[in-house]
């Protein structure tokens, strides 16, 4: 299952970042050698590599794609103006610190996508994850509690990547 | 088409000036690489997606490259705050620092 998993991502790739143009002889002989290559890499990565994928992969995926994205590109948009304003105006606001975030996401791919989410929106920034906690620079540190920092930060994502990855 | 690409290489572009703008003002390390991750990673993808636009055949590739850099950069920008942290410790202006005791001040690092 490992082996179709790595080969599978990247014969994808190989495909997606040749492009699909051109006669369909010239994407045949792109399939071949694509197929080999990536067999060869399989074989070489497998063992590396930790995760699989399985019948619900496809799901999954397109739960990701269609809710998780737009509610990320969402918070993405509306922190850039925010860290926009902060950079342009004469004295620059700031009220920075570090704050630990306790998650209940379990695995570590899960964990991987909130802390890259949070690094992705302007203000916060994921340093480092130790078991459940996440530790995030921020640059305005608004709530009080625990609990507070959570809500403002990771909460509206946590509830997604649940659903997501499982 | 041509307008939708132009319009985002410019949005892109703004973001990059945004993203120099906020390394050269903000005063300490962890807020210097906030203002340069977010902002040069947003404005990479809006500058590819322009592209994409203007060469409708490049989409893939444009869309596995932001995959790529939305893999990578957060977790560059990660490993350097830590790295920063570990080597001169929290900076005088913070309100709040839960990572001492994890991560335990200054360290000598040469």
């Amino acid at each position: 299952m490992k082996y179709v998993a790595t080969f599978l991502v990247l014969l994808l790739s190989y495909l997606g970042l040749v492009g699909l143009v051109g006669s369909t002889e010239q994407f045949l002989q792109e399939l071949v050698l694509g197929t080999v290559v990536s067999l060869v890499l399989t074989f070489i990565l497998a063992n590396y590599v930790n995760y699989t994928i399985d019948y619900k992969f496809p799901v999954r995926l397109l739960v990701f794609v269609f809710a998780y994205i737009p509610v990320f590109v969402w918070a993405l948009i509306l922190a850039n103006f925010d860290v926009a304003r902060r950079v342009l105006s004469p004295k620059i606001p700031l009220n920075p610190g570090f704050v630990k975030i306790k998650t209940d996401l379990e695995g570590d791919f899960a964990k991987l996508t909130l802390a890259n989410s949070i690094t992705l929106t302007p203000g916060t920034l994921s340093i480092d994850v130790d078991g459940n906690d996440i530790y995030v620079h921020t640059v305005d540190v608004k709530g009080k509690t625990p609990e507070e920092n959570k809500k403002n930060i990771s909460a509206r994502f946590e509830k997604l990547l649940g659903v997501i990855f499982k | 088409m041509e307008i939708v690409s132009q319009v985002l290489l410019v949005i892109g572009g703004l973001f990059f000036l945004l993203g120099g703008l906020g390394v050269l003002r903000m005063p300490d390390v962890f807020n210097r690489i906030q203002a340069g991750t977010k902002a040069t990673t947003l404005g990479a993808f809006a500058l590819l997606l322009g592209i994409g636009f203007m060469y409708p055949t490049w989409f893939l590739k444009v869309g596995i490259i932001i995959v790529f850099i939305a893999i990578s950069n957060p977790i560059g920008s990660s490993v350097l705050a830590k790295a920063s942290y570990k080597a001169q410790g929290a900076p005088s202006n913070v309100v709040q620092d839960d990572l001492k005791e994890f991560l335990g001040g200054t360290e000598d690092v040469g």
